[in-house]
């Protein structure tokens, strides 16, 4: 029998290569703000929001928007779904390539 | 066969996406701008400063360990012995942070990272704590009196500088943090010897380490 894979463990909503750097910044940082999140990934300010955005909908990352002065400034946090679901999409990838 | 043709398709992509994942994670919360040369410089400098020391001590005739010195006959402070260890001691800091400093940004420059970031900042941080408790201490032991356990202490303190440091840069500067810590324990069992010990934690594992890590880590990449 043909090693055993479960393509339904692979989540939809980590595909992009965007959203796979937001969770694995956010897996291994407590707390990111926008513009350091902006620069480890290298995208565009509207390209982060959206993406970001998509993930706050599934409840993945947490968005607080704080100020500093009058500085606004955004933190991400990863939830604790958030985390459980990269990993088990993590498991998904590594099993798929040892296959 | 559905599901063959998928994998064949995809393995590189996937291959590629978990590289990319382990890649930020670790450059996310690391900060590996720093580089060997730094420390095979650094401790030349070292080794610079613990010549001169030596040289100077050459100079008082007598079989005294090098840090009774440090005092008068009638027990005061002898100030020229002391101000020399000290301006010997703030080269050898600000020579050491210079050339580092200078070294990092170029790596960084090169790689296209920056050094100011989330990482870079916790690192300073971190090292900053145990560093700059143990100068403080260093300066209050002077004050007291202890001058023969200053050589000791800043070795130890580095060394635990050097350990806390290890989470947020290359883990294997643990190792270095390690071995400082141990010759700075030794440095206070052999009190007399200080100065050799210093020379040794400084600048011998200094350049070890140095040349270790720019040959085994920096050049394979």
């Amino acid at each position: 029998m043909a090693a055993k894979f479960n393509i339904d463990q692979l989540n939809k909503a980590f595909e992009s290569r965007i959203r796979l750097g937001i969770m694995s910044v956010l897996m291994v940082n407590d707390q990111v703000d926008f513009t350091t999140m902006k620069e480890l990934l290298d995208v565009t300010d509207g390209n982060l929001a959206s993406h970001i955005s998509a993930l706050e909908k599934l409840e993945y990352v947490l968005v607080q928007k704080k100020f500093i002065g009058k500085k606004p400034n955004t933190v991400f946090e990863a939830s604790k779904l958030g985390k459980a679901e990269f990993k088990v999409h993590l498991n998904a990838l590594e099993k798929l390539l040892k296959s | 066969m559905a599901q063959s043709t998928f994998k064949m398709l995809n393995t590189e992509e996937q291959l590629a996406a978990l590289k990319d994942i382990q890649k930020m994670m670790e450059r996310s919360s690391r900060f590996l701008s720093l580089n060997g040369l730094s420390g095979i410089f650094v401790g030349l400098i070292a080794l610079a400063g613990a010549l001169a020391a030596y040289l100077y001590i050459g100079t008082k005739a007598g079989k005294l360990p090098y840090f009774e010195y440090a005092k008068n006959a009638n027990g005061e402070m002898n100030i020229s012995f002391v101000g020399f260890f000290l301006i010997d001691a703030l080269s050898v800091l600000f020579a050491s942070l210079l050339v580092a400093t200078w070294l990092t940004l170029r790596k960084a420059k090169r790689e296209g990272e920056k050094v100011w970031t989330a990482s870079g900042r916790r690192l300073m941080f971190n090292m900053a704590i145990p560093l700059g408790s143990g100068g403080l201490f260093c300066m209050i032991m002077l004050f007291h009196g202890y001058a023969g356990m200053v050589a000791p202490v800043t070795l130890v303190f580095y060394g635990l500088a050097l350990v806390n440091a290890s989470k947020y840069t290359f883990e294997h500067i643990k190792f270095l943090g390690l071995v400082e810590i141990f010759l700075g324990l030794f440095a206070a069992i052999f009190i007399n010897h200080g100065l050799l010990f210093w020379a040794l934690g400084f600048g011998v594992a200094h350049m070890l380490y140095g040349i270790i890590a720019y040959f085994t880590f920096e050049k394979s990449n």
